[in-house]
């Protein structure tokens, strides 16, 4: 445990000195890898991204109704759905999404990389294996998870709209005036601020467990699975951490 | 066959190793290595399984720290290197690695191409053509644009190669080389191998048990011990001193033979008898009716 927080700061340090000290040493980010990961990281989840999301905004608008509807209060439901979305839902969801998705093939990738002998290679050749693998990869998941967690407030928007529409017979207007009156635009900046501090979380354990793999074949697997659950468990503490911090 | 060595006395060596000793652990490894490689020389370590061939070599690399001991190429400590300063050196050498650890996102010209972005000013077109000349030269014209997953072992060991002489480095570390390459191709890279320190001047340090390599390209050959002689040299020389060693354990890895004499390598009989329980006890199987 030890070990692997060391291993952990060692790699957040190095990756500090990649991103800022290196660029200026004439060293830069590389933009091509940059944007490849773009595509893996933020542009291939959007499929997966939309239906969680839309399902979750359907989901959220049926089980407020049918509450508020004892109290007559289905007024409230635009606005239930909006602020759970903006504050906790889509930056959490999202970031569990691109876990499962990314930061398991981060940890993998690297993992299968470490035994294969390539990270040693790229060292050998005197490329560094963190500006080469892990800089692109961080850039990557701290631009798009935000992004996705924007697409996922919309789409689970359309989904609450779905039901609000449909079901409780609200006009599209009346919805979107009563959804965007429960939001400020605070929650949405503290919105991108948890989703960007997840993208850290998430990038930095992956990659330090990936980097740090041991024990072939069966040493990968074992490395993507602890990839996982370490993510998740960070996101949660950190997800409490931040709603204490802004919204309590 | 093997040239002749350089000669010593004619410059400074390429690598100067001190009393190099690692441990893993409470187990020793490497133990007090020391030796010297000069320019031209084809180095090759050689020694039995889990001896710390390997071990050493990626010591020499810079990918390992050393527990004490100094390691000094082109003149400079790298046990103590700056990573800014390690950076600048790894570009002067070239590693070839046993699984040949080509990156398996990129096809194989791109792997040999790495090395030519990254550290030279050449524009796409010359390192096309300066990473044909590679293919060319290991014998994979045509197989540029396949994927590391799509060719055989051997050709990956090739390809490899290829990528280790990209920038004609004048250092080159190759483990096991010629490892699941068919006689032929084991040739080619021996030839490959001499043409590199004849013709280019390029030193290189092969670790290898590969014996008919070992006297083909070797100029200067250190055997590591097993056993109770774990991770020391126990003979170093010439190849024609190699071959005449009065170690017993230097003679049976040389000829392959598993009954063999020394202390570390004792053959087939010490092994049944450890196995049984039977060692140092006075008793052995093979002395029973």
């Amino acid at each position: 445990m030890t070990t692997a927080f060391r291993q952990y700061l060692d790699l957040c340090g190095s990756l500090l000195y990649w991103l800022f000290v290196a660029p200026c040493r004439g060293r830069g980010w590389r933009v091509g890898h940059t944007f490849a990961q773009i595509v893996r990281i933020g542009v291939h989840a959007v499929p997966m991204t939309s239906l969680t999301a839309l399902t979750i905004g359907v989901v959220l608008a049926m089980q407020s109704a049918a509450q508020l509807a004892k109290m007559g209060a289905t007024v409230f439901v635009p606005g239930l759905v909006s602020s759970s979305l903006v504050r906790e839902l889509a930056p959490l969801v999202t970031a569990v999404i691109v876990i499962g998705r990314s930061g398991s093939a981060v940890t993998a990738e690297l993992g299968t990389m470490k035994v294969s002998e390539e990270i040693e290679a790229l060292e050998v050749m005197a490329i560094s294996p963190m500006s080469w693998l892990v800089v692109p990869r961080f850039l990557a998941m701290v631009i798009m998870l935000p992004l996705l967690t924007v697409f996922s407030i919309y789409v689970g928007l359309a989904g609450g709209w779905l039901i609000g529409h449909f079901s409780l017979h609200m006009s599209t207007a009346y919805f979107v005036n009563h959804a965007l009156h429960y939001v400020a635009l605070r929650d949405v900046g503290i919105s991108m601020l948890k989703s960007g501090v997840f993208g850290v979380l998430i990038v930095t354990i992956a990659s330090s467990i990936g980097l740090n793999v041991s024990g072939g074949a069966e040493g990968v697997g074992l490395a993507t699975t602890r990839s996982v659950v370490v993510c998740l468990l960070s996101v949660f503490i950190a997800n409490a951490l931040l709603t204490a911090l802004f919204f309590f | 066959m093997s040239t002749a060595p350089p000669d010593p006395a004619s410059g400074e060596p390429i690598i100067e190793v001190d009393s190099l000793v690692r441990y893993f652990g409470p187990q020793k490894v490497l133990d007090g290595v020391s030796f010297k490689v000069y320019a031209g020389d084809t180095f090759v370590i050689m020694g039995g399984s889990g001896c710390g061939k390997s071990t050493l070599l990626r010591h020499l690399i810079g990918t390992e720290k050393p527990t004490s001991g100094s390691i000094k190429i082109f003149g400079q400590n790298i046990c103590s290197m700056h990573p800014d300063e390690m950076h600048k050196l790894r570009g002067r050498y070239g590693m070839l690695f046993q699984s040949g650890a080509l990156l398996q996102s990129l096809t194989v010209a791109e792997n040999v191409a790495l090395p030519l972005q990254e550290h030279t000013p050449l524009d796409s077109g010359l390192i096309d053509t300066v990473v044909k000349m590679k293919l060319e030269q290991v014998g994979l014209t045509g197989h540029g644009h396949k994927k590391p997953s799509e060719i055989s072992g051997g050709m990956k060991k090739r390809a490899a190669l290829a990528r280790a002489l990209a920038l004609d480095p004048p250092l080159v570390f190759s483990d096991e080389p010629t490892a699941g390459l068919d006689p032929i191709m084991t040739a080619v890279v021996d030839e490959l191998t001499q043409r590199l320190t004849q013709k280019i001047g390029a030193t290189v340090v092969v670790v290898t048990h590969d014996m008919n390599s070992v006297f083909r390209i070797g100029t200067r050959i250190i055997m590591l011990g097993t056993g109770p002689h774990q991770g020391r040299i126990i003979a170093s020389g010439t190849p024609e001193e190699i071959r005449a060693h009065p170690d017993a354990a230097v003679q049976q890895f040389i000829n392959g033979d598993p009954k063999g004499g020394g202390d570390d390598c004792a053959g087939e009989t010490l092994y049944r008898d450890t196995l049984l329980g039977l060692k140092g006890t006075g008793t052995s199987l093979s002395s029973q009716p």
